[in-house]
Parts: structure tokens; C-alpha cells; sequence
């Protein structure tokens, strides 16, 4: 059998850790070949030496049988090698056509000529379906257009290897349906599709094969249509994983956070937030479902107070805080599981016991006229990491900064929820790990809604979204356009009110 | 020695050691182009500093220690709430300003008190001049290296405006201010006895490193400015009044450096404030003793010993011929080099991170995928 490429032994090592240790992927003609692993596997390593963005230590690249040294992107494109980066790399001033012609511009004489190229552009366009406006600036269309966009690029330029590097994060679920369509259609037209991804679902639809990673080791090669999901969670993870949580039906009480008619105003852009109401309860979680960019943040900023609010009131355990300075509304009641850990959630340079003790350093118990109580810290900080298992080099000593994604959020989880606090806002509380920590991140949640807490989720991944809440609402553009029960409702019908196309009631 | 280099204290005076000694050889190959015959002379007296002349040596030492000590805890202060406070020689030229003032005009208060008094309005005179950029920060978001620039120039001309008109506070023979009282002199708690030259205000200044350290680690009030530094939108998220905290982090900066002039003009040692258009050298020597004590009191306290060391050094290089321009140059590029600590930290740090290659701990944050994608 012939390889299109071949990547033998390949092993890239950074400061300190070794990416991609010995890797070796075998891509076939005309297949679409799926890279499986979780994040920090080195799948994005493995890619970026492919496309010539890190040269690695030991191993070879062959491209249809022969050996290749791929110095730089440029060559890599020489080679037929393109790829969809995860962040899109468009300029956002410039009209589809310019940002697709970008780099191979043909010239007459010293002037632009884009004759030719649009001629090229409208008939790939046409060809594969893409529907692309190619006069229109990127700022002007949707993230999934912009990967449209991406795609195009890659065409124009006779690419047949494609790499797409997680290109369903940003997507709505049909946006997904019509990407998976047409990487089906390419590998029908012979181009060979590499698909670095860390969902099961998407592997299962449309990939041939499935290299696996874990740790930046190389697993194993499986055929997709022979395993089960279970099996390649299993690989990639290197423990069973239950994919099914055991979940209660939700007994409501008392509500806790209600917000009326909330308006948060944005400069020079219509409202972030237009009139939105809604309330929580005790014992449920409440999701807010949407995609990214439709308000989400600035509706956690405003019930947390980080962001002033325009008109509209926050009431928190029958108490208006619309007005309330942050600190008064943490010690009364709010938790906040912020988006951005390193932004918001945590002080990296500190050492984890301060990190712990961030929400209540003031507190009599850590604190006296005005000097710390180093031994009360350090104790409670002691209990806090065993009682979260929140694993570090040196304890509470640790500085934040070096700890893994996933410790840093549960060490974030476990003050927040230690405060015990009557309303909890998490927001995306399982970006960026692996499913070992959102497996115990969500147990969390699940036991602090049983334990009469009322949450509030906002999240981007539909699966969480149906998986853990009790009641979604769908946020777009800043309002709310729909109510759902995730028993009654599907990934498809919160698809199309996520994107707008349908609208509800909220009560 | 990798263990060494892990713990962070020892990483930093490492890191330290390793500029001082590449900017002393700096200065030994300009001493050596300077004067290549009495290189060796210079350079071994530059090294010996205040040892050289005994006792005295070491007093002078002590007194040009005390203001750099304390602007370099300004300037300290400020970095580790995140803010650059370029502001001292403005604040250290105001509290000067007060300390002498108050020594000469309020000569009705008890010998026992006068002193303390003076010291107290300089801290008060250094802190107002701190307080505006601290609030055009904090509620306006001005630049607070642009604000404590010009305030600089500000402090230099209302000073050397005030010193005129204030009677007898005024020497007009001599363009300068007038001698203190003998009630305005802080006292020498018996140090003059030890190491003639030297006089109560580095005790002062010890005390202020002690207090400053206290505050920055032992207190909430530390803990949030130190939040604040490392990460304002986390600080806000936690509830701390970020705007509070650089205000009154910037006062506190600037009656350090506001004290920093009382204990210059107050020693005793005959020095006068005079009316010159230039801005205070010993505020922006603050700066490069910040550095090289990497922020921390302690740093400071012992960074500021040594350029003052090498100070006294240089003085004594004279001997040799060396002119006084050649040997600013010389202390100027050790200070310098000096201030390269951080580079040679980051450097170390690496070094000890590249050896752990084949253990990898699991804790550890995996390269950002990607990263330069």
C-alpha cells in the first residue's frame, strides 16, 4: 500500500518535555484520517512539524515515497500540504478574495491582477459547495464561513494533503453536518484529509482511520469503522471512562438568582446584552447555551459585577446587587467559575495557597488586624487539596503558573465551591482538559446542584450543555431566543436557535 | 546545584552575583583603556571600596547607602504592585525640601521631637508627589511613568523656587539652603563613634527595609498589592479595589522616597540642598538598586551597600589619577551591567529547566500545542 505521507519515528523535544516522542503516522491516498488524543498529546506538535512550523529532533517525513525536508510552511505548501489552523489566520480588513490570493498574488507588471484568481476562486467555490461570497470582508462574515475561507485558501493553492486542526470547536452542530460533508467530498475526490480532533462523534461520522496519542507517545493505529467509541476514549486516555453520568432529575426550590430586564450596553455596537430575564433556582442547573461571541461573557460580567450594567436589575436571594461591589457579592452567596483562568481565576505567580485562599484572605479565620495567618492558610489549603485532589509539585507551596490546566481549574473549582456559595456561575468550567478532569468537574457540579446550590452554566460545547443542565436557554446576539428541556429537545433542534434561524419564548 | 537553582531566593542572588562580577569585569577592561599602568591600583581599590580606608571607609559607605536604600525600596515597592515609579527624584527632592524647612523654621518644637518631626514632613511632602500620578493611574489611566516624569520637573523648579523665598531657610551667599539646627540632626545612636562619617539614618533605613518587608509579606494589605501586581483582572474578579491599591501603593512609594531626603540633609554631614536645575541623582539610583535587589526589601537593603561600596571605590580611585568622569563611567557600566540580573535569572532558570528533560512531572504544564501557529 502507498502513502501519501509518511511520518517515521518523529520525535520534537522543548525545553523541558518531550512533544512527540518516536511518532509515526501513515497517511493513505484518499482517506480521512483522524488524530485522536487529549490536549498536551501532542497532536498539534505532531501537525506543526508537518507543515514546517517546527523542525523535529529525530525522525523523516516521506511524501509520496520520498524523503522531504519541510523547512517552512512555504515548502510544505510546494509539497501540497495545507492546513486550517484552529485560530484562523485571515486578515480581517481585507474581502475573501484578497485574503485567499494573499501570498501568491499574481502580478502584471508590478500590479495586482486578480482576474484569474477570482475566476478560480468563484469555480472551486462552485464546485465544492462552499457558497462563499468572495467580495464580502472577513470581518462581515461568520466564523464559519472564515473556515470556509480557510478551506479555499488551501484549494487555490492545488493542495491535496489537508490538515484540519480542530476545525468543529467554533461550529455550530449544522455548520459541523456541512463541514463533515464536504472533508467527505475531498476524500471522494482523492485528497487525502488529516483530522486533528479530541470528539468521538465526529471520528466515528466521517474518519477512515485513527491514529491515537497520549502524552505525546504514539498508541496505536485503529480502524474507525471497528472500534467503539469506549475503546478509543480508552486509548487516548489510558483508563476505562465512564462517558455516562449518573444524574438525578432535578428537584427545584427557592429561586436564587432572578435578572430582569437586563441591558448591558457595549460602545459603538449594539447592546451586549438586550433585555434578557431569567431566573435560578435552588437544586437545578441552568445552562446557557449559545455560540461564542453572543453575550455569554458579558452577561457573567454583569451578574458578577466586573462589568457595569446598564439598566436592569441582578437579584441575588431576593437582594438587588445590580449595583453591589464585587467583594459584597462573593461573600453573598456568588461563586463564579470565571472563563479565562489565567485572566480571572487565578494569580499565577502566586503559590497555590494564596490561590486557594483569593475569595477569603479577609476572612477572621486567615487573617488578623490586617497581618495573614500563614498557618491557618496553609492548613486550610492542606485540606482543600486533598479533599480536591489537586495535584502539585510542592503542595501548597506550588506557584499556580507551573500546575497543569486541569489542577488549576480544579484548583479553582475547590475554592469556589468550598465557599459554599448559594449560586454558582461556571462558566466553561471544562475548557482545555481532558476528559479524565471534566468527568470530575462534572460529578462536581452535579453534587453541588444536589446539595441545593443553583447553577448556572454557560458553555459551548453541546454535549456538556445536554449532558449537565436541567433547563437550557439559548442565548443569540445578546438576547435570549429560547427555552428548552434537554430530555425533549436534540443537538440539531439547539442548533438552530444557537444560530438564530429559530425563535422561542422565554418564560 | 540544580536543587540550588530551584529554589527561587538563591536563584535570584545567583543571578545577581553573576552581573555584578561580568560588570566588574566590564570596568576592569575600561580601567585598563582608561590607564593601563595603574589598572591594576584602580580596579583593586575600586573592589575594596569603603574597606580601603578603614572605619571612615565604611561610614562613607553607610552614608551614601542611606538614600539609595530608600529610593531603591520606592522604587522596589512600586514594582511589586506592577507600577514604575520613575517619580523619586522628584519626591526625594519634596521631602528634602520639607525635612530642611521644618529643621530650620520650627525650631520652637523640643530638640527630642524636632527631628522625628522633620523626617515626618518630608515622608508627607514625598507622598503627596505620589499621590497624583497614583491617582491620574489609577482613575484616569494615565501612564504613571509620563505623570511622575514631568512631576519630577516640577518638584526640582518649586523647590528651587520655595528655597529663596523662605527666609531663613535661604543661604543667598552660597545658593543653597542653610545648615539645620543642631535639634533638626537626627542622632548618630553612637554609629559616628564606630565609623566616623556615618550617622543615624541608615538605621532608619534599615528600619524602613524591616517595615517594608513586613508589609509586602506578612500583611493583606501586602497580599493584595502583590495581587494587584501580578494580575489586576484577578485581583478585580477577587473582589480587591485595584484603584485603592495603586493609589496608595504610589503614596507609599513616594514617602519612602520622601524620607530618602530627610535622612540625606538631616545627617549632619554639612550638606545643603542647592538651588541647581538637575534632577536628583539619588531618586534614579533608586532604580538600578531596584533592579539588582530584584524588588525585595532585603535585595535592596544589600544592593544598595553595594553601589554605594563602589561609589566610595570610585572616589578613592582618584589617588591614581583616574579623573572623576572616567570613574562614573566605570561605576555607571558596573550598575548597569548589574541591572542585566533579570536576563541572567531567566537564563538560569532555563538552564536548571533543560537538565529535567528526561523527568518530565506530570504537573507540569505541557508546551502550548501549537503555540506559534
Amino acid at each position: 500500500m502507498d502513502y501519501v505521507v509518511e511520518m517515521c519515528n518523529i520525535t520534537k523535544e522543548f525545553p523541558g518535555i518531550i512533544a512527540n516522542d518516536n511518532i509515526t503516522l501513515q497517511l493513505k491516498k484518499g482517506e480521512i484520517h483522524a488524530l485522536l488524543g487529549e490536549n498536551g498529546a501532542g497532536k498539534s506538535t505532531l501537525m506543526s512539524v508537518l507543515f514546517g512550523l517546527y523542525r523535529p529532533e529525530k525522525g523523516s517525513i516521506k511524501i509520496n515515497g520520498e524523503v522531504v525536508h519541510i523547512k517552512d510552511p512555504n515548502d510544505a505548501n510546494h509539497h501540497g500540504i495545507g492546513m486550517v489552523h484552529q485560530h484562523f489566520q485571515l486578515v480581517h480588513n481585507f474581502t475573501v478574495l484578497e485574503n485567499i490570493v494573499l501570498g501568491v498574488e499574481d502580478t502584471d507588471h508590478g500590479f495586482l491582477s486578480m482576474k484569474k484568481a477570482r475566476k478560480k476562486v468563484e469555480e472551486l467555490s462552485k464546485k465544492y459547495h462552499l457558497n462563499v461570497d468572495i467580495d464580502a470582508y472577513i470581518s462581515n462574515i461568520t466564523v464559519g464561513m472564515q473556515q470556509r475561507v480557510e478551506i479555499l485558501k488551501m484549494l487555490y493553492r492545488d493542495n491535496d494533503i489537508l490538515i484540519f486542526d480542530e476545525p468543529t470547536a467554533v461550529l455550530t452542530p449544522q455548520e459541523i453536518t456541512e463541514l463533515m460533508k464536504i472533508m467527505k467530498g475531498f476524500a471522494n475526490e482523492g485528497k487525502s484529509i488529516l483530522f486533528i480532533t479530541h470528539k468521538l462523534n465526529e471520528i466515528k461520522e466521517v474518519a477512515d482511520r485513527c491514529t491515537v496519542l497520549r502524552k505525546g507517545k504514539y498508541i496505536g493505529t485503529i480502524d474507525v469503522s471497528k472500534a467503539s467509541k469506549e475503546e478509543m476514549s480508552e486509548m487516548m486516555v489510558g483508563r476505562k471512562i465512564d462517558l455516562h453520568l449518573n444524574k438525578t432529575v432535578s428537584n427545584p426550590k427557592e429561586t436564587v438568582l432572578e435578572v430582569k430586564d437586563l441591558i448591558v450596553e457595549k460602545k459603538g455596537h449594539k447592546n451586549a446584552i438586550n433585555n434578557v430575564s431569567f431566573n435560578v433556582r435552588e437544586g437545578e442547573i441552568v445552562c446557557i447555551a449559545g455560540i461564542d461571541g453572543n453575550g455569554q461573557s458579558e452577561l457573567v460580567y454583569a451578574l458578577t459585577g466586573i462589568m457595569p450594567i446598564t439598566s436592569g436589575e441582578v437579584i441575588l436571594k431576593g437582594e438587588a446587587i445590580s449595583k453591589t461591589k464585587i467583594r459584597k457579592r462573593n461573600t453573598a452567596g456568588l461563586g463564579h467559575i470565571p472563563e479565562d483562568r489565567h485572566r480571572y481565576g487565578l494569580i499565577l505567580d502566586f503559590p497555590l495557597s494564596y490561590n486557594l485562599v483569593l475569595q477569603r484572605y479577609f476572612e477572621q479565620n486567615f487573617s488578623k488586624t490586617g497581618f495573614l495567618k500563614f498557618k491557618n492558610i496553609k492548613e486550610y489549603s492542606d485540606k482543600l487539596i486533598k479533599k480536591y485532589d489537586i495535584r502539585s509539585g510542592q503542595g501548597a507551596k506550588t506557584i499556580a503558573r507551573s500546575m497543569s490546566g486541569g489542577n488549576q481549574q480544579k484548583a479553582i473549582i475547590a475554592r469556589e465551591l468550598d465557599r459554599n456559595p448559594d449560586c454558582l456561575i461556571a462558566v466553561q468550567p471544562t475548557r482545555g482538559l481532558d476528559v479524565g478532569a471534566i468527568q470530575y468537574i462534572h460529578h462536581q457540579i452535579i453534587e453541588a446542584r444536589d446539595n441545593g446550590k443553583a447553577v448556572l452554566l454557560v458553555s459551548l460545547e453541546l454535549d456538556e450543555v445536554m449532558e449537565l443542565s436541567d433547563r437550557i436557554l439559548v442565548i443569540y446576539e445578546g438576547e435570549l431566543v429560547g427555552e428548552l428541556n434537554p430530555k425533549e429537545t436534540s443537538e440539531q433542534e439547539l442548533g438552530l436557535y444557537m444560530s438564530g434561524s429559530k425563535r422561542g419564548v422565554v418564560s | 546545584m540544580k536543587k540550588l537553582i530551584k529554589n527561587e531566593n538563591i536563584l535570584g542572588f545567583a543571578s545577581s552575583l553573576i552581573a555584578v562580577i561580568i560588570g566588574l569585569l566590564f570596568g576592569a577592561i575600561i580601567i585598563y583603556i582608561a590607564n593601563p599602568n595603574v589598572a591594576f591600583k584602580g580596579l583593586s581599590t575600586l573592589i575594596q571600596g569603603g574597606f580601603k580606608t578603614g572605619a571612615k571607609g565604611i561610614g562613607q559607605t553607610l552614608f551614601n547607602a542611606t538614600p539609595i536604600i530608600m529610593t531603591g525600596l520606592s522604587v522596589g515597592f512600586a514594582f511589586k504592585t506592577g507600577l514604575f515609579n520613575i517619580g523619586t527624584p522628584g519626591q526625594f527632592v519634596m521631602g528634602a525640601f520639607a525635612a530642611i524647612y521644618v529643621g530650620v523654621k520650627w525650631t520652637f518644637l523640643p530638640s527630642s521631637i524636632h527631628w522625628l518631626v522633620a523626617i515626618l514632613a518630608a515622608m508627607i511632602a514625598g507622598g503627596i508627589w505620589a499621590i497624583i500620578p497614583g491617582l491620574m493611574k489609577a482613575y484616569l489611566n494615565t501612564n504613571e511613568v509620563i505623570v511622575c516624569i514631568i512631576m519630577n520637573y516640577i518638584g526640582m523648579y518649586t523647590v528651587n523656587y520655595l528655597i529663596p523665598l523662605s527666609g531663613n531657610v535661604y543661604n543667598s551667599m552660597k545658593n543653597q539652603t542653610s545648615y539645620l539646627p543642631s535639634s533638626a540632626i537626627i542622632p548618630d545612636f553612637g554609629l559616628n563613634n564606630l565609623f566616623p562619617g556615618a550617622n543615624g539614618g541608615i538605621i532608619f533605613a534599615v528600619i524602613f527595609v524591616i517595615i517594608v518587608h513586613i508589609i509586602l509579606n506578612k500583611t493583606t494589605f501586602g497580599y493584595e498589592l502583590k495581587a494587584c501586581g501580578f494580575n489586576k483582572d484577578a485581583s478585580k474578579y477577587a473582589g480587591i479595589n485595584d484603584k485603592k491599591n495603586i493609589v496608595l501603593a504610589m503614596v507609599i512609594a513616594g514617602c519612602l522616597a520622601g524620607i530618602g531626603g530627610a535622612l540625606v540633609y538631616q545627617s549632619g554631614a554639612g550638606k545643603c540642598l542647592s538651588v541647581v536645575d538637575e534632577l536628583a541623582a539619588e531618586g534614579f539610583n533608586g532604580i538600578p538598586v531596584a533592579l539588582l535587589g530584584l524588588s525585595n526589601p532585603l535585595g535592596v537593603l544589600v544592593a544598595g551597600l553595594f553601589i554605594a561600596h563602589l561609589n566610595v571605590g570610585g572616589f578613592n580611585m582618584q589617588i591614581y589619577g583616574f579623573i572623576p568622569e572616567i570613574v562614573s563611567i566605570i561605576t555607571s557600566c558596573i550598575i548597569y551591567f548589574s541591572a542585566f540580573s533579570m536576563l541572567i535569572r531567566l537564563f538560569l532558570s532555563s538552564k536548571s529547566r533543560g537538565h529535567k528533560k528526561e523527568i518530565v512531572p506530570i504537573e507540569t504544564e505541557p508546551v502550548n500545542e501549537g503555540g506559534s501557529v
